[in-house]
């Protein structure tokens, strides 16, 4: 279960382009392992790495400058994390320990995954990301980065404020689960298998 | 005045939870081994049980071998770990697998309707894109990710935003030798791969009427490649003549046939958006470039202005006729085309002939069931005698994970859903058409219009 995101302080690192998809987070040969983590490896591994293979660091890599390190927020261009719905792509930022993604727009399925990871998907107009500067504050009970406000369904910002999964939303809904369940029985006797 | 989508819909409502989301009840959940243990691990590590495991199936189709005589070993490097982990989760959480080598094996959308897993009215989720396949019995089925997949596994239930609803009307008949898969690929290309985005599409219209339940499973699977959050069509007597007998079918079948014969979008429903097409006017069809909306007539050129990006990929130049294209691989197979009368038809062209030589031809079964079926039928001779490999059941070679390929600049023609850029492999060229247009052009060894093997 995601840790609650409340205020977070942190360096930010640019990766100020459009269009960036979720083979560039982790390409589909990073996904080698059957489970959600140990993937911060493979995170930009085609860009990270100047030989993915041995792991030799390509220095020119933003993420790799030494001002950048330890960067816990990633600011990126508009339509991030599209293509594959991959969810490894979300678990790959978290492993690497990315809390919050600044951009001008984002995949719906990817935004969707971030909140459901604990990743704060924060929406602001690109010149303002581009303006940003270290470190960079996140406050979702004021729902500002560093002063300028933004907006975020109530849904995630609940689940990422209480550090709720939505599992655990859901299970607030039990007992209306469960009469649906008993009335459904009976109205649909068909949709049911012998447990 | 709701339609088919909007009863389904109101039916499984557990609670609204307010701007469009819904709190949803989930009659069915299928896993695969490609993200089946991490889900089911994940659940475990939290102390959460899978609730209704009656209704959870798990299956081996991604990762696992397609080569005849296979066990868990896999020609993608670490595969076998995916399926013996998948294996260990089903068993802990008390859940029925469809084991690499089980009876009922094959692609999740290939069995889920085979053996009655889905019905009629039911929800059925599974973290595939490809699940609206399954809609084409009148069920809600959606492709979900991992996360999901486990709150619906932990909840019986999804926080669901309500989708806009879409009708496609598709009027008069089929030519002969015109497929649901040529249908699929007309639409795409006259709409685009955004044309149903975020809507539940309704199949409607005399076309789908007349359709074969195969035919629908092919036109809802390709629905995804239109940006659809699920397919349906309205069950109707081919579709309950069909689902009778199969294995997890309901025992007081007639009072369950009853409730389904109310599932039927009203005279009077409206559809958010809705749009028409002549069936008449739809020719066998095959992808030139790199998505499944670049797709013309067999007979037809690659069009004037195509995308350079597309046509450097492909090795085409716009304005090329696509008819005498030489081709280096053949595929029968995937979600999409590879239940018994796909092989049945693809088999009718091959029958007697030789597969031109340099063309590597494949044929795998969607399911093990579809295998027996296509044996018991000498369809398996027919293809291996024409030169075929003739294959266990599963994904396969419909996409490239990390195994098997057709090789770099391959030219290949294929009955899958999607022709992406290395999709089938790195720097592979795909051409995605119908069983029978990939039979006709493996004998060929050039992309070949099957209406003349008739």
């Amino acid at each position: 279960m995601p840790e609650p995101l409340r205020l977070l302080t942190a360096v930010a690192v640019p990766l100020l382009e459009d269009n960036i998809d979720t083979d560039i987070i982790i390409p589909s040969r990073e996904m080698k392992t059957t489970g959600k983590t140990g993937l911060a490896v493979g995170l930009f591994a085609n860009r990270r790495y100047s030989d993915a293979v041995a792991r030799v660091e390509n220095g020119d890599f933003v993420l790799n400058r030494p001002e950048f390190r330890g960067a816990r927020i990633l600011l990126a261009g508009a339509n991030f994390g599209c293509g594959s719905s991959r969810e490894h792509a979300a678990w790959a930022l978290m492993d690497y320990g990315f809390r919050a993604v600044v951009a001008p727009s984002f995949n719906p399925i990817f935004f969707g995954n971030c909140v459901r990871n604990g990743i704060a998907p924060v929406v602001l107009e690109a010149g303002m990301i581009a303006a940003l500067e270290n470190p960079v504050t996140v406050d979702m009970e004021a729902m500002t980065v560093n002063g300028h406000a933004f907006a975020l369904p109530e849904e995630a910002r609940a689940m990422l404020l209480e550090g709720l999964d939505p599992i655990a939303l859901t299970l607030k809904h039990a007992p209306a689960i469960l009469a649906w369940r008993k009335t459904d029985r009976v109205r649909r006797p068909w949709a049911w298998l012998a447990d | 005045m709701p339609t088919l989508f909007d009863r389904i819909f109101d039916a499984h409502v557990v609670a609204e939870l307010g701007a469009g989301t819904f709190l949803v009840g989930v009659d069915r959940v299928m896993l695969h081994e490609r993200t089946g243990a991490a889900a089911l691990r994940s659940l475990a590590d939290a102390g959460r049980p899978v609730v209704k495991p009656a209704h959870v199936f798990a299956v081996m189709d991604h990762i696992v071998d397609t080569r005849p005589g296979r066990g868990d070993a896999t020609l993608m490097p670490g595969g076998t770990a995916f399926i013996t982990e998948t294996r260990a989760a089903a068993l802990a959480a008390g859940i029925r697998l469809f084991d690499v080598n089980d009876t009922d094996q094959g692609i999740s959308h290939v069995v889920g309707p085979e053996l009655g897993i889905v019905l009629p009215g039911l929800t059925l989720v599974a973290p595939d894109s490809h699940t609206g396949t399954q809609g084409a019995v009148g069920a809600m089925a959606w492709g979900i990710g991992s996360s999901e997949a486990e709150h619906a596994l932990a909840t019986g239930t999804l926080r669901v935003l309500r989708p806009q609803t879409m009708r496609v009307t598709v009027h008069g008949r089929l030519a002969a030798g015109v497929t649901a898969k040529d249908l699929a690929l007309h639409i795409l290309a006259e709409h685009g791969v955004a044309g149903g985005a975020g809507c539940a599409v309704e199949y409607a219209g005399s076309a789908v009427e007349a359709m074969a339940m195969e035919a629908r499973f092919t036109l809802c699977n390709m629905a995804t490649e239109f940006g659809a959050f699920c397919a349906l069509v309205a069950p109707d007597e081919t579709c309950f003549e069909w689902l009778k007998g199969r294995r997890f079918t309901p025992a007081a079948w007639d009072a369950a046939v009853a409730d389904w014969r109310l599932l039927r979008s009203d005279a009077d429903a409206r559809f958010d958006r809705e749009i028409e097409v002549d069936a008449g006017a739809v020719q066998p069809m095959v992808s030139w470039g790199t998505s499944p909306a670049q797709s013309v007539a067999v007979g037809g050129c690659v069009p004037p202005d195509a995308g350079a990006k597309a046509l450097a990929y492909m090795g085409l130049e716009a304005g090329q006729g696509l008819m005498g294209l030489p081709i280096e691989g053949a595929f029968i197979g995937s979600c999409t085309n590879s239940r018994l009368p796909d092989l049945v038809r693809a088999a009718a062209v091959v029958r007697g002939r030789r597969v031109a030589g340099g063309v590597r031809a494949i044929v795998v079964p969607g399911s093990r069931q579809v295998k027996r079926d296509a044996e018991g039928l000498g369809l398996d001779q027919i293809f291996l005698e024409a030169g075929f490999e003739w294959r266990d059941s599963g994904c396969s070679l419909c996409f490239y994970a990390g195994g098997e390929s057709f090789g770099a600049q391959q030219r290949v023609i294929s009955s899958t859903n999607r022709n992406f850029e290395s999709r089938q492999g790195p720097g592979t060229r795909t051409h995605i058409a119908s069983p029978e247009t990939v039979a006709a052009s493996a004998i060929e060894g050039r992309i070949a219009d099957a209406r003349a093997y008739a």
